[in-house]
């Protein structure tokens, strides 16, 4: 027996210490990264956040430049500002296509499709959640990208004498337009699923008085379901964004590319912060003053601190909107 | 007004109701309209997850042969089993070290962790799961690969994935374990067992459906990514050689995102199949947990 009690003893505190690894995981990893980012920051200041121009600087010289008692290759300055554009403005486009389809699908999927046929359609939406990124990457490239470039895009352009944004050159099809639809693509299980759960722990009872007083289902939704789940519907769809803020692989693959420089139109080349620290490391690492590597960690550490944001509020919400419909004290 | 301040979530409250007029051709027409604009999106939605897994079928199936299985690439060309031996390995390694830890975390929050603490645990998980894959593969190369001096390696890249992979595990077995009653737990301790044998005996035959579950989506996430092994695991022409440090591997996601910017025929036909691959090996992981679940709703 009191063997037993050792070996449960020991079980709970290895369970303990186990339950104490996301916590140390998650300091190692910000620790490491703002460590790494200081130089940088002390280096280029806030104009890191506004500058246009990021150029690793003469990276095999020898003769470093010294700024704000920071260490350079000459000519090294780091700007980010195209790539917060292009990671705001590309997961924007994401949202403005994602919401309206994954809200309308998740409301048709609680309370027109069958049940049967229902969950079919949510598997298959939990399916799409779960395609690896460079598989979207592949279809952007190979599918979506002359899409955009031959049918897509020419129709907006005529939308461009209204909304100078939508006017051409069109392009290739690498660009910010079809990186927002490839994001949209990505995002739409995540926030499809999410509210479809919401909707479907609202009571039925209050939806069927509404119609028998004499509400069409759109209106008791409306004014039923939808302001039981609102709270919750906006946390998924900020779980969403942030899921589309630090995509990496599909977009890298979809973007164009483009550096020091501000999209000009919805079919410009872009880079986002998260591709561009893929892109980018390997070149950084020649810099014989690190400085780059540094920058890119603060990229990393920007991003790290943006994606924070939206997880913490999305989960917030996402949590007060169960406890909305009430299915979680 | 006073009842609509409160959150406004819970009641709807008369005043903000619009007067509907009775018998009204118009709502009726914007009720159809509505669900039938619902219907469209649905509708893309399907038509967009069948176009990718036919587009990425019928790209993948002609390079589909025994020799890929048993060849390594060679350059633009070649097979693909060193990639496929490399992606089992990476998730082999970051599964033996991501699933014990977060199934006894999970166990932990759920059952034995005071509530607090429980709660900064989950809370702590949800933001590990939110950080973008690259910030870990950048971790991941300046820790792992250069300053801890592992080299591309199939530790660093397996390290790595593990990190990402850990809190989904976590919240899986939370769950799972949460959702059996209190009262298991506290009857089998009442009849003399300790809190190890109740959780081993009573609770985990229980759990079991969903905790797995969790592992097999983790191994598909794990499966699916690349942003963190492009800098911790590198690539390899060859099959990998169960050295862990220092000996870069070859992945699948790898020959996806790479070979398809090769302006070579042989080189996009790999990427493609290895992107068919990728697809199949999720889709069967997801038709297990699907078994998986329906099996555990039987059992409750």
């Amino acid at each position: 027996m009191l063997n037993a009690r050792i070996r449960s003893r020991i079980f709970q505190v290895a369970a303990g210490i186990a339950a104490v690894s996301p916590l140390l995981v998650l300091l190692f990893v910000a620790g490491v990264l703002v460590m790494d980012a200081w130089p940088a920051f002390k280096f280029q200041g806030f104009s890191f956040f506004t500058g246009i121009t990021w150029n690793m600087g003469n990276m095999y010289a020898s003769n470093p430049i010294v700024h704000n008692g920071v260490e350079g290759a000459p000519g090294a300055t780091f700007g980010i500002l195209p790539f917060i554009v292009g990671t705001i403005g590309s997961s924007l486009i994401a949202m403005m296509i994602a919401v309206p389809i994954s809200l309308l699908s998740a409301f048709a999927l609680v309370y027109k499709i069958p049940p049967r046929y229902a969950r079919w359609i949510s598997s298959a939406v939990e399916l799409l959640a779960g395609i690896p990124s460079v598989v979207f990457g592949l279809w952007g490239m190979v599918v979506l990208a002359p899409i955009v470039a031959n049918q897509i895009g020419p129709w907006l352009t005529h939308f461009g004498k209204v909304l100078p944004f939508l006017a051409g050159p069109v392009g290739s099809g690498f660009g910010l337009l079809t990186s927002g639809i490839v994001l949209a693509v990505m995002v739409i299980p995540i926030i499809t699923a999410t509210s479809r759960d919401l909707i479907a722990q609202v009571p039925k009872l209050p939806i069927e008085g509404a119609q028998a007083l004499g509400m069409t289902t759109f209106e008791s939704i409306r004014h039923i379901t939808f302001p039981m789940v609102r709270r919750g519907v906006i946390g998924a769809i900020i779980l969403g964004w942030g899921r589309a803020l630090g995509e990496t692989m599909a977009v890298l693959m979809v973007s164009g590319n483009a550096t020091n420089y501000l999209p000009t139109n919805l079919y410009s080349p872009i880079s986002t912060m998260a591709s561009t620290v893929a892109a980018l490391l390997d070149g950084a690492l020649t810099d014989f003053s690190k400085l780059s590597i540094h920058a890119l960690a603060l990229i990393a550490v920007t991003l790290l601190v943006i994606t924070m944001i939206t997880n913490l509020l999305a989960r917030l919400l996402v949590q007060l909107g169960r406890r909305d419909v009430g299915t979680e004290a | 007004m006073d009842t609509r301040a409160d959150s406004g979530v819970s009641e709807v409250s008369i005043q903000t109701m619009p007067s509907y007029e009775m018998h009204s051709y118009r709502r009726k027409v914007k009720s159809i309209a509505v669900w039938s604009i619902s219907f469209a999106a649905l509708a893309f939605v399907m038509f967009i997850i069948l176009d990718i897994l036919l587009s990425v079928i019928s790209k993948g199936v002609p390079g589909l042969s025994l020799k890929l299985f048993a060849t390594q690439t060679s350059g633009i060309a070649g097979g693909l089993q060193n990639a496929i031996l490399g992606t089992l390995m990476l998730i082999v390694i970051s599964s033996l070290i991501s699933a014990p830890l977060g199934v006894l975390a999970g166990i932990y929050i759920s059952l034995f962790a005071p509530k607090r603490f429980g709660a900064v645990i989950r809370f702590i998980s949800e933001v590990l799961a939110g950080i973008p894959s690259i910030v870990i593969g950048y971790f991941g190369y300046m820790v792992m690969v250069l300053q801890w001096g592992m080299g591309f390696s199939a530790l660093a890249g397996g390290i790595s994935l593990s990190i990402i992979i850990l809190p989904y595990i976590v919240r899986t077995t939370d769950a799972s374990f949460r959702q059996i009653p209190k009262s298991y737990l506290e009857g089998a301790i009442a009849l003399g067992m300790t809190p190890f044998m109740a959780t081993r005996t009573v609770l985990l035959k229980l759990a079991t459906p969903g905790v797995l579950t969790g592992i097999l989506l983790a191994v598909s996430i794990a499966l699916g990514e690349t942003a963190p092994l492009i800098y911790t695991a590198g690539w390899s022409n060859f099959d990998p050689n169960l050295q862990l440090i220092k000996n870069p591997v070859a992945y699948l996601t790898y020959v996806v995102w790479t070979y398809l910017n090769e302006p070579y025929n042989a080189a996009h036909q790999l990427a493609y199949t290895a992107a068919l691959l990728l697809v199949a090996i999720v889709l069967v992981l997801h038709l297990l947990v699907r078994l998986l679940q329906r099996g555990s709703i039987k059992h409750a």
